[in-house]
């Protein structure tokens, strides 16, 4: 890229002119048929419609774009002097303020439940960014740190909320006595994540020998199989149905309802429905926290050196003696239970489960969440959850859209398209995410900054 | 046996298909190393600009053989170029900035293009899906079984012959095309050592690109025959059907190109068996296993060769 940024620096505005009406040209030509002719239903079998007038905005914006490029990026000719290797400029300005920024981010999301703009939206919202964050933290042990590639991970997380569906609704009326019935999401947690646990084991043990590309390919199929039986399982997952009527949690044993016994009236309170969803925010909050603080110290028992070891090199690793089974397994297991603690917390949050929330798109969103936020970076992983799942929300509001583009445009529609070209832009502007620095957990007398472009990547 | 003898039919053709696609992995994969994450929305693309061009023809059951024949090849060459534009624009825009740049970087950026060009499609031409009319119909009769239960016929439609057909002479060209051509050439001496390639005087970003529009290609026609085979696509038919073909490169040996074609024959073939014989809702969990296990037990495939580790 360097150097393209120098040739095209001495470039003059004709030729630039030119390469710009070259990409619009392309632009057409990919517009012309699939948005210019739309096939649409008609008595009789398909019909066209013609769009021409969006395929030439469509091409038009690709003209525009180029031209910025040129004009605006690769004429800089300063981006050719940044030393490659060096932590990028971002993660160094931040480097020094990263244990500020964690605390007062902790601080903002243990007071937000409290400030007096925060509605049921915003909650809801943040425990659906928490979730995520939480899903990032766990997989950030299997992709992070241990450096293996999994696009499945989602498939955990659907253990983890069919155990407690299934645990709560089927199993426990018939095993528990009455009494302990309250306490089903309390008992149902651990559970749920040990099952997870159990299957990341399962899934991981027979995809140890593969490495890069051809595990990340495999975890996509076992993710797939286990989303297809859920979906066609009838009698033990309710198909495609899924299960529904999943018991709320409790408040250590006290319902959040409006009765006698109820939250509200023990604690002396009027009843709203807002205490369920506080709680639930710092239910999430706290399950969050403790990925985080099990990961943290993990990182410096040996077993998190090995991940980190492993992460940068696997022949190295076995010839020092490291037994790179079963510390590719504990990887998987753990970062299972996690995505197990968050989808039995999925499951008591939305009262339902069923197939479609597993899809593979999930399992990209949380991928993208971490190396987004930087591999193996904490704090990135916030930021990058915040980030997309915000700006997710964003596209509902984005109404003055409709001013621009006509009624029919929906904004919601669009997201998914910005996302997926979100995700490559980000790649080529910056492959190894927004937090780049690789700091190494253990260190030999003094700590050394090393940048995540100078290190070999691991070859799990 | 006759019930066996119709599914053999039927599982060489979806085999044909799968084979067709699985070379467009089997030719990246074999230069630059990366699993082109988004080759299977490539051929959802094409299988749209085939419905498009289908439709903008008017070609129906009524036209005549032989105009129908020569407009299904106009159709063939058009989704063809396309795809191939699109597949060139895709390398350029999303995989060549990143050559050299960290192991994980291109896969995840060909996931969020796989997204994106499903999005793109599902947006344009909206998510039902778009059934067409057949516009091949008829076939043989192979044989026909008569007893108190009823009859069965094994039928060869003249759809699954042109499948066949087509993929066996495309299948052809390409071959010659790799083992014969001054191109094919540069593509083997890439796929051995991209550097001393170079050094020899081959342009390898055209080399790379030429493979991309050509495996693309191939999946345009794999669109044009899933079309015409089965009558209806959406845009999410890239998603299995790309695992799918992805799992035929790997059984076959990736980087070999009747590996790819032998591997889709074997998947195409388990599956059509498996929803004939087991069922029909865990086909999909049938291709799946068989990737895993394939790559667990098999990873060099059928006809590749066993990978060297290297430190």
């Amino acid at each position: 890229m360097a150097a393209t940024a120098a040739a095209h620096a001495g470039k003059d505005m004709g030729a630039i002119l030119k390469d710009c009406a070259l990409a619009g040209l392309l632009g057409l030509a990919i517009f012309a048929p699939i948005i210019g002719l739309k096939t649409a239903s008609a008595p009789g079998g398909l019909i066209l419609e013609q769009r021409w007038g969006t395929v030439f905005i469509a091409a038009g914006i690709v003209f525009a774009g180029r031209l910025a490029l040129h004009l605006l990026f690769w004429s800089r000719v300063d981006r050719a002097k940044v030393k490659a290797g060096a932590p990028s400029r971002l993660a160094a300005k931040l480097e020094p303020l990263i244990p500020f920024i964690g605390v007062t981010m902790l601080l903002a999301a243990v007071i937000l439940p409290w400030l007096p703009s925060t509605d049921r939206y915003i909650l809801d919202l943040g425990i659906l960014v928490l979730t995520y964050v939480m899903l990032g933290w766990g997989l950030n042990i299997v992709v992070g740190l241990a450096g293996l590639l999994d696009l499945g991970y989602v498939a955990f997380y659907a253990v983890g909320a069919y155990s407690y569906a299934l645990l709560s609704t089927r199993y426990f009326p018939m095993w528990m006595p009455e009494f302990l019935m309250p306490w089903a999401f309390w008992i149902c947690l651990p559970v749920a994540g040990l099952l997870a646990a159990c299957w990341g084991v399962v899934l991981g043990f027979p995809v140890l020998r593969l490495r890069g590309d051809y595990l990340a390919i495999v975890t996509l199929a076992f993710g797939e199989i286990i989303r297809v039986i859920l979906q066609n399982w009838y009698t033990f997952t309710g198909g495609p149905n899924g299960i529904s009527g999943i018991p709320r949690p409790s408040f250590f044993g006290i319902e959040f309802t409006r009765e006698e016994n109820g939250f509200a009236s023990v604690f002396g309170l009027d009843y709203t429905s807002m205490h369920r969803i506080i709680f639930l925010y710092y239910v999430i909050l706290l399950l969050a926290l403790i990925t985080n603080f099990v990961t943290m110290r993990l990182r410096r028992l040996p077993i998190g050196r090995a991940w980190e070891a492993l992460r940068e090199d696997e022949i190295a690793c076995r010839s020092l003696g490291i037994n790179t089974v079963s510390t590719k397994l504990t990887a998987f297991a753990i970062g299972a239970m996690f995505a197990g603690f968050a989808g039995s917390f999925f499951a008591t949050r939305q009262g339902f489960v069923s197939p479609e929330s597993f899809v593979f798109m999930e399992s990209a969103l949380v991928l993208a969440i971490v190396v987004l936020g930087g591999l193996g970076s904490q704090i990135g992983v916030v930021i990058a959850a915040v980030v997309m799942i915000g700006g997710f929300e964003m596209f509902r509001n984005l109404d003055f859209l409709k001013n621009i583009f006509g009624n029919d445009f929906d904004p919601g529609q669009i997201r998914m398209l910005i996302f997926g070209l979100a995700m490559v832009l980000i790649m080529i502007w910056r492959p190894r995410g927004l937090m780049t620095r690789r700091d190494p957990t253990i260190f030999l007398k003094e700590k050394k900054a090393v940048s995540g472009d100078l290190v070999a990547e691991g070859q799990g | 046996m006759e019930y066996f003898l119709q599914q053999l039919i039927n599982g060489v053709t979806l085999g044909s298909i799968y084979g067709l696609i699985a070379i467009g992995y089997t030719l990246v994969y074999g230069i630059i190393g990366m699993i082109n994450f988004a080759h299977g929305d490539i051929f959802m693309i094409g299988a749209f600009i085939a419905l498009i061009v289908i439709v903008a023809l008017g070609l129906s059951a009524v036209t005549g053989f032989g105009l129908l024949i020569l407009a299904l090849i106009l159709v063939l060459v058009i989704a063809m170029v396309f795809a191939g534009v699109y597949s060139w624009t895709l390398e350029r825009v999303a995989y060549r900035p990143l050559r050299g740049s960290f192991r994980l970087a291109p896969l995840i950026s060909a996931i969020g293009m796989s997204i994106t060009l499903q999005e793109y499609a599902r947006i344009s031409q909206d998510a039902r899906p778009k059934p067409l009319q057949p516009i091949v119909s008829g076939g043989f009769k192979v044989a026909e079984r008569i007893n108190e239960a009823g009859s069965f016929v094994v039928s060869l439609s003249y759809i699954q012959i042109i499948i066949v057909a087509t993929t066996l002479i495309l299948m052809t060209i390409f071959t010659l095309l790799i083992t014969h051509t001054s191109l094919g050439r540069a593509q083997r001496a890439c796929e051995q050592d991209m550097k001393m390639a170079s050094l020899l005087g081959i342009d390898v970003d055209r080399t790379i690109s030429i493979t991309f529009v050509m495996g693309a290609a191939l999946a345009a026609v794999a669109g044009l025959m899933f079309l015409l085979y089965y009558g209806v696509i959406d845009f999410y038919i890239g998603f299995l059907a790309g695992v799918k073909a992805f799992t035929a490169a790997v059984l076959g040996g990736i980087g070999s190109l009747p590996g790819a074609m032998l591997g889709g024959l074997v998947i195409g073939l388990i599956e059509v068996f498996w929803s004939a014989y087991f069922s029909v809702e865990y086909k999909d969990v049938a291709a799946f296993s068989m990737l895993a296990m394939v790559l667990i037990f098999l990873p060099q495939g059928i006809l590749g060769k066993p990978e060297v580790e290297k430190v």
